[in-house]
């Protein structure tokens, strides 16, 4: 290939590259800047991001925290918290030992076991949720926290168990076999020599978990029914579907802003291990 | 000796034991709900308050309803027509094979340029994976109602080539666009999958190709597409079941759709579900999908050993 036609080749890819990337990051920053433009301005603003001179707006931040007259964001986000850590936690915990003893011990059925996971890691969650309400409506749990969470305590979260058995697959037997020999039980191996090696895969499993939590809708539409116990997609939905006298845009983009922070900000405190975690996902290890 | 075979015993229960949360688990949230769905599409379910759950036989009622007859009405809503069904049917399936293709293709051509060494590759692979973090945020619906309301920045954008304004989300034509548009926005997990495979390509493969005289075209179809054939299959099973069962965007952003045109299955069982309270006639929706994406999934794992290549 001449020299020519190589610059030509780095050019178009860069050009592509950044149109691309100007597309996929557009939305995004519209958002944030329409929060300081006055309804016109967004209706008529067409691509500006941000608003004409002389023109900002700045109380949408303000009347967007205050959601409504008797809730504000950190009761939102305070609701999310209370399914969302204990959520985060069973799943970790559970999923880790449930790779665990499938992964490192050999005894009748573990085979079948295997293949259970593989199974079920294939099943779309929507497969169980008429059924599982049922069940939480007979246990009087439906419109309770403990409702989005407490089977994530009992490691049914198939993909995370295979995301972990494979991980650990890495790591030599000699290590928790060195363990037992010195006279440790099987949790504290687990728990003092297995876990700090899995860390990485533990905190992918971990954000994993906390990101989709913040993004699932339909759940909380489901099992949380009463305004008291509403989440943060609730209150979000509330201010998207708002009838008013008069409408103020810069605040719905406010709202939605708000909700993004908790997903955006953790994601660049620790985008290695998302980027680890997607990859892993594609089970080429 | 006694002791010894005790703690022998102990040792091979240790897995038994530490499974045993999560033989309840599998069990009461993944095996029941499976047999126990069958149960209630065969029956009229419904569940009042205080009066806990009522269960009567109806046989096949509930899917020859579904396939065949017109809906009972609904009665705090405008009556669904015999259609029903089946336009679910037809809006999902417009979504599934526009959306489906459409990740697969972009989430490709970008990893595939990713792939040549350029610099700043992280920049750009850290900017087209954010979308994908954000999933079916409330958030991003509100973002998407205003990027294609009639005055907002795609129809500013359309009119530098002479398209006139007009209402994204009000027309039945247009409107499952706007899903397909906000889920090819979001390729960016299944980039990654797709960049990290083709990185795994041994550069030895390309210098034997250019060596007997390949070109970068015939060299993509001949060398790269087969080696990654395995990734392709898992994110195209991954991206259709994601596709089949799609809930937010069509309920949140453009609430069912004009004329139903965005009324995904997964929004039907809902409204069977928890609108209607019809529980038999919602897990009789949910198998025929279950079984539709079951059919789909098994007809490519079988066809793998036709197209997908392995290595060893």
């Amino acid at each position: 290939m001449t020299k020519q036609a190589k610059i030509i080749g780095t050019v178009v890819r860069y050009a592509i590259l950044i149109l691309v990337g100007v597309i996929l990051i557009y939305p995004l920053v519209w958002m944030v800047g329409s929060t300081f433009k006055e309804n016109i301005d967004i209706m008529t603003g067409g691509l500006r991001i941000l608003p004409p001179e002389g023109r900002w707006r700045f109380d949408a931040f303000e009347s967007a925290w205050q959601l409504s007259t008797t809730r504000n964001m950190i009761f939102y986000y305070m609701n999310t918290m209370r399914f969302l850590i204990p959520r985060v936690v069973g799943t970790v915990l559970s999923c880790t030992l449930v790779a665990f003893a499938i992964g490192r011990f050999s005894f009748p059925g573990k085979k079948i076991f295997f293949t259970i996971v593989l199974i079920t890691l294939l099943m779309p969650d929507l497969a169980f949720r008429i059924p599982v309400f049922i069940l939480y409506s007979n246990l009087g749990l439906v419109n309770t926290f403990a409702s989005l969470y407490l089977h994530d305590f009992l490691g049914v979260n198939s993909f995370f168990v295979f995301m972990i058995i494979q991980f650990m697959r890495t790591i030599p037997r000699e290590l928790d076999e060195a363990s037992v020999i010195d006279g440790c039980g099987p949790l504290r191996t687990l728990f003092f020599i297995l876990v700090p090696v899995l860390r990485p895969i533990i905190i992918t499993v971990g954000l994993l978990t906390f990101m989709w939590g913040m993004n699932d809708f339909q759940g909380p539409l489901i099992f949380l029914r009463s305004p008291e116990n509403n989440v943060l997609a609730q209150g979000l939905r509330s201010v998207m579907e708002a009838y008013e006298e008069v409408p103020h845009f810069g605040r719905n983009f406010a709202a939605a802003f708000m909700g993004l922070v908790p997903t955006i900000g953790i994601f660049f405190l620790c985008s290695r291990y998302f980027v680890d975690g997607e990859i892993r996902s594609g089970g080429k290890e | 000796m006694d002791v010894q075979k005790r703690r022998f015993n102990r040792a091979k229960l240790t897995p038994y034991i530490l499974l045993l949360p999560w033989f309840i688990g599998i069990g009461l949230f993944r095996l029941y709900p499976i047999l126990i769905s069958f149960w209630y599409s065969l029956h009229d379910v419904s569940l009042l308050g205080g009066e806990g759950l009522q269960t009567e036989w109806v046989g096949l009622e509930n899917f020859y309803a579904l396939l065949f007859r017109r809906m009972p009405a609904y009665p705090y809503a405008l009556a669904p027509t015999a259609e029903h069904f089946w336009d679910s049917v037809r809006a999902t399936l417009f979504y599934v094979v526009l959306g489906t293709p459409a990740v697969l293709v972009s989430a490709f051509f970008i990893a595939f340029i990713l792939n040549f060494k350029l610099k700043g590759v992280n920049l750009f692979r850290t900017a087209y994976y954010i979308p994908s973090i954000l999933g079916g945020n409330v958030a991003v619906a509100i973002i998407w109602r205003n990027l294609f309301a009639s005055h907002g920045p795609v129809n500013a954008v359309l009119s530098i080539f002479g398209v006139e304004p007009f209402s994204w989300l009000t027309s039945p034509t247009f409107a499952p666009f706007t899903l397909i548009f906000l889920s090819a926005w979001q390729f960016g997990s299944v980039m990654l999958i797709f960049l990290a495979a083709l990185q795994n390509v041994s550069p030895t493969l390309y210098e034997a190709a250019s060596i007997d005289g390949a070109r970068k075209w015939r060299q993509l179809f001949s060398i790269t597409l087969p080696i990654i054939t395995p990734v392709l299959l898992f994110n195209t099973v991954n991206v259709l079941i994601r596709h089949f069962q799609e809930f937010n965007a069509g309920f949140l952003i453009t609430d069912r759709g004009p004329m139903r045109a965005t009324e995904f299955l997964n929004i039907m069982i809902y409204d069977f579900a928890f609108r209607r309270l019809q529980f038999g006639m919602a897990s009789a929706i949910t198998l025929l999908l279950l079984a539709a994406i079951g059919v789909l999934t098994m007809i490519l794992f079988f066809s793998s050993k036709y197209w997908v290549h392995y290595s060893d």
